[in-house]
């Protein structure tokens, strides 16, 4: 656990990066969180993959896998890693301040 | 007579099957169990045939000598499922109704899934051993290979027994040595998930297990196509790693009566209560084992303990009164290691696997989360106790439905 300062607040993340206080998630603290992953500027196409993983956490209890964001939203895996380098399920989830993906154990 | 329908005769259906047989009075309740086959595997088997431990006849056994007395074993697929209208028809034509359903039709392994998989090199250098025919021919394939790479790819969670991929290398490693050949022979694990396993502390050891035998990890892999006549797998974020035999564990999914019913998500596993394991979309119908969409483990211990609450909350329903929250997540499995050693852990939603002994506090004999010799051989007499107290619904020695944290150390 450490604490970090995005978009003016200091925030509590866990070893992942992940924020620990759901709440305190703002469109601007994403624009921080993208930009620490290098991604600048988030586009209409980062949001809609945003929007919907946050979406779906509150309905599901647990962030959307992958297959679920390409199959649910229709935005195929390609695309995906081009929107969120390396590992889009786990960067989405992180940029949209919920937890990290269980994977389901 | 009222009806019980339980769809699925594997592991979770039969072991309801004997459960509920024994709860419900016989001159009012009617119990059917239907199956698309006769053949009942014990899964965890198939982890060893590929390395010759087991043949696929050691680990296969007719349903009907499991189907309890008083239940009625119907030997055909689901068409489709109606839950509107309570009303399931069967390939053939055959309907049945039912006052409530149990959905036991556990998890299948769709290697279509993976662009390439099933095209050139499928099952002659690409193979799975989730399936008896795909574990057997593994295995003669196996025997032959002496050199090159090897490359374990799960494709994409959830997986059933998430930790038999490790197993499977754990073995491979205890296997080539045996023969001689672990110098000329490169193991991998090409896995999506960003360590060895999916919780944190048995990560940790598992990783270390996976150093100290030599077998090189790619994590957050997530597998694009298999091209099977370059014999290359290759990740959507530009990785691509040469074979010479290829171990797939494909993606998963619910059985295909579900998804044509319109009662899954994505993958045709069934949205249920995570608590009282009823289904979030029919108040009469109740899921149990793979089927479900928990994030619990995809296990037999699973499925086991699910039943003692699937049993109570039939119960509860039945008689109108309010449901239980009885499930907390609790999983617990046997990890072979090769060598004759295996590691032992249990966890459930919230707590993970920590280390200590089981089942008695400070005494074991079973080491959580430590390689011993006892852990191995409580992984094989588990076939007995699989088919024999498992299968009808008993209590296993010392084991209870709620996860105990008597014995860990925290
Ligand atoms: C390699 C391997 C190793 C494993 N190791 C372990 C272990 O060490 N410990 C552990 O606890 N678990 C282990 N498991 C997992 C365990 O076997 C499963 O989790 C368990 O069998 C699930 O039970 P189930 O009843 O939900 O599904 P199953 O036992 O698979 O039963 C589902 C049944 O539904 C039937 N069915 C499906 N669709 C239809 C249809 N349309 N019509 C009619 N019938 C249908 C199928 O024929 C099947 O019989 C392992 C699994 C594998 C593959």
């Amino acid at each position: 656990m450490s604490t970090i300062t995005l978009a003016g607040q200091a925030l509590e993340v866990d070893e992942g990066g992940f924020l620990l206080n759901p709440d305190q998630w703002t469109p601007e603290v994403a624009d921080d969180l993208a930009r620490q992953a290098g991604i600048d500027p988030l586009t209409e196409r980062h949001w809609q993959v945003i929007d919907f993983c946050r979406r779906d956490a509150a309905e599901k209890g647990t962030p959307p896998s992958l297959r679920r964001i390409t199959k649910v939203l229709g935005v195929p895996t390609k695309e995906l890693y081009t929107l969120f380098p390396k590992g889009p399920g786990i960067l989405a989830a992180r940029i949209a301040g919920l937890t990290k993906p269980k994977g389901c154990v | 007579m009222k009806k019980l329908l339980i769809l699925g005769g594997g592991t979770a259906g039969t072991l309801m099957s004997a459960k509920m047989r024994r709860a419900l009075p016989r001159d009012e309740w009617a119990i059917t169990v239907v199956d698309q086959d006769d053949t009942h595997v014990y899964q965890p088997g198939l982890l060893f045939v590929p390395f010759g431990v087991y043949r696929a006849r050691d680990i296969v056994r007719s349903r009907a000598r499991y189907a309890p007395r008083g239940v009625e074993l119907i030997l055909a697929g689901v068409d489709r499922i109606d839950p509107d209208a309570s009303k399931v028809r069967l390939k053939g034509g055959t309907e049945l109704s039912y006052d409530f359903l149990i959905l036991a039709t556990g998890s299948r392994i769709v290697p279509a899934e993976l662009e390439g998989l099933t095209g050139p090199g499928w099952q002659e250098s690409a193979f799975d051993f989730y399936t008896l025919d795909g574990a057997d021919r593994l295995f003669h394939a196996l025997s032959r290979f002496d050199r090159g790479r090897l490359v374990l790819n799960v494709a994409e969670m959830p997986i059933k027994c998430p930790v038999a991929p490790l197993e499977f290398l754990f073995l491979a490693d205890w296997h080539l040595r045996k023969r001689g050949v672990r110098e000329n022979v490169e193991l991998v694990y090409a896995t999506p998930l960003d360590g060895a396993f999916t919780k944190p502390k048995a990560s940790e050891v598992l990783g270390q297990l996976l150093i100290d035998k030599g077998i090189r990890v790619e994590s957050l892999f997530q597998a694009s196509e298999v091209n099977g006549q370059d014999r290359t797998l290759s990740s959507w974020d530009g990785r691509q790693l040469p074979y010479d035999l290829l171990v797939s564990i494909p993606t998963h999914m619910g059985s295909q009566s579900i998804g044509d019913s319109d009662m899954g998500d994505e993958l045709a596993f069934v949205p249920t209560d995570p608590h009282s394991l009823r289904s979030k979309g029919w108040d009469n119908v109740f899921v149990l084992g793979d089927a479900t969409d928990l994030p619990s483990s995809k296990a037999g211990s699973v499925a086991h303990f699910q039943g003692g609450v699937v049993e109570e909350n039939l119960l509860r329903s039945i008689g109108e009164r309010p449901l239980g929250d009885g499930f907390d997540g609790h999983a617990n499995c046997f990890i072979e290691t090769g060598f004759g050693k295996a590691v032992l852990i249990d966890f459930n939603y919230d707590t993970e696997p920590l280390p200590g002994r089981f089942p008695l506090a400070g005494i074991g004999p079973l080491r959580l989360l430590k390689e011993s010799r006892f852990n191995h051989w409580g992984k094989l007499a588990f076939q007995w106790i699989y088919w024999n107290m498992l299968l009808a619904g008993r209590e296993l020695p010392f084991v209870e439905t709620r996860m105990s944290m008597r014995g860990k150390w925290t």
